[in-house]
């Protein structure tokens, strides 16, 4: 790994300063990140930590939903959402491993937007808004293909705000291996619908599955779905699944996720 | 290079790092604690687990300077006072939790991140639980009978296998 400066900001104005400077990166669990500066496919001159910084921390309910701090350990969203939004804290206990969910955050997981990860099916199922430090973004407008977001150079994380669902589950085809999903669907019932995001299986990323979403949003049952049929030609193909394999695991997926939905 | 000075097994220490240098390094290359080991480097085997305020982290993936001032703890100091193995050691002696010996600073760490959080754990929590911990040799099943006998639960049925 080349070396770098290391500076800990306390404030989200002293980091974003500090991340204004030519060959800055944001830190936050490292989980990504350190594993990609060791194989050198990232060597910034300035990593600025940002889980010295209070305002970044924690989960609670305020003005539209469940506001979570960019910087929350997946641990940490387990076993706090679990009163006001338990599939959500379902997806976070089931990231990884235990010393992964210690130090992995919310933040990283979306900045990242790894095709494979469980964070932005949640995001874009919810209609979550992302909150930076100019602006927010809807989830809808977030997700821009794997490992692209609509975030600029600088610009970090602070929090992410989900509207609560009357029902909702997220149900995860393990890659046995890493733990990541090969495939995952995250199905949320409101008032105003129903929206399904999944993740792990297209070559695009994240992505919503409207037919699904209509039929269910008409007959929120297992049987809604079993009749549908999901395009593979955008799917990912790898050694542990071909475009085929994941397609059906997106129907099958979906409607277990609508069984266990509460 | 920075000072950078935290709490290790109760001891307040410090140490010149450089940004890059892992918490491992610091441990192991700084202070001498070689108990710690690196399997992978790349986050995926557990056996350089090491508990930062109380909870269990792999030290291959934070960098010393992130962790300044916190309180660490190693597998060097999970013996009792006196020298003697503590209950969660002396069970994977008894029950033949280890062979080569290499994962077991990790597993160790890990089951007592645990044990802490659920004194009575079923085998499936103890599976469950240690899924970021890799060993190469035990096959597993003799560790998760070693965690199961340190919170005090009858392995006398489960076959050695
Ligand atoms: C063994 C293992 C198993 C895993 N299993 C899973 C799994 O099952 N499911 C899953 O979803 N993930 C999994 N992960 C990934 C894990 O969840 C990571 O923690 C996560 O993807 C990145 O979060 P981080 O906080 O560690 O980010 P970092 O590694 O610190 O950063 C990742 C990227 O995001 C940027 N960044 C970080 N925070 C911000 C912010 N607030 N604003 C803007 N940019 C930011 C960084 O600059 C960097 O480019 C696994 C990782 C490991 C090592
Ligand atoms: S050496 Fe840290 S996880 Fe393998
Ligand atoms: S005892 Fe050898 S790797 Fe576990």
């Amino acid at each position: 790994m080349h070396n770098f400066d290391f500076v800990k900001p306390s404030t989200i104005a002293e980091a974003v300063s500090a991340l204004s400077h030519e060959g800055a990166q944001a830190l936050s669990g490292g989980q990504t990140l350190i594993p990609t500066m060791k194989q050198r496919l990232a060597a910034p001159g300035t990593l600025v930590s940002l889980t010295g910084i209070a305002e970044m921390q924690g989960v609670c309910l305020g003005d539209g939903g469940l506001h979570i701090g960019a910087a929350t350990p997946h641990a940490v969203v387990a076993r706090e959402a679990k009163a006001h939004y338990p599939a959500l804290a379902s997806l976070a206990a089931g990231i990884g491993d235990p010393a992964v969910r210690n130090r992995g955050t919310i933040g990283g997981s979306l900045a990242n937007n790894d095709p494979a990860a469980c964070y932005p099916s949640a995001v874009l199922a919810s209609g979550a808004t992302i909150v930076t430090n100019t602006r927010t973004i809807g989830a809808d407008d977030y997700f821009q293909g794997m490992f692209t977001t609509a975030l600029h150079d600088g610009e970090i994380i602070t929090s992410v705000v989900f509207p609560i669902p009357e029902k909702a589950a997220y149900v995860k085809f393990d890659q046995p291996a890493s733990r990541f999903a090969l495939t995952g669907v995250f199905v949320a019932k409101y008032a105003g619908g129903v929206r399904v995001a999944v993740t792990g299986a297209s070559q695009d990323g994240v992505f919503r599955w409207r037919e699904a979403e209509a039929a269910l949003t008409a007959n929120f049952s297992p049987a809604a779905v079993s009749g549908l049929t999901v395009d593979s030609r955008h799917m990912i193909a790898d050694l542990h699944g071909t475009p085929a394999y994941r397609a059906n695991l997106v129907k099958v997926l979906t409607g277990r996720a609508v069984a266990a939905a509460s | 290079m920075t000072k950078v000075s935290m709490t290790v097994n109760g001891r307040t220490v410090s140490g010149e790092a450089e940004g890059r240098t892992l918490l491992v390094q610091f441990l192991r290359e700084g202070l001498g604690l070689t108990g710690t080991h690196v399997g992978c480097d790349t986050s995926q085997c557990g056996a350089c687990v090491v508990h930062v305020n109380g909870q269990m982290v792999k030290s291959c993936t934070v960098f010393a300077q992130d962790v300044a001032g916190a309180d660490v703890r190693t597998i060097e100091g999970m013996a009792n006072a006196d020298g003697s193995l503590s209950v969660l050691q002396q069970a994977f002696q008894d029950h033949h939790g280890l062979q080569c010996g290499y994962c077991t600073p990790g597993m160790v760490m890990s089951a007592a991140a645990l044990l802490k959080d659920n004194p009575k754990p079923t085998e499936v929590e103890v599976r469950h639980h240690l899924e970021g911990n890799i060993c190469r040799c035990t096959g597993y099943h003799n560790i998760v009978k070693a965690v199961l006998a340190a919170s005090g639960q009858d392995v006398s049925k489960i076959a050695a296998e």
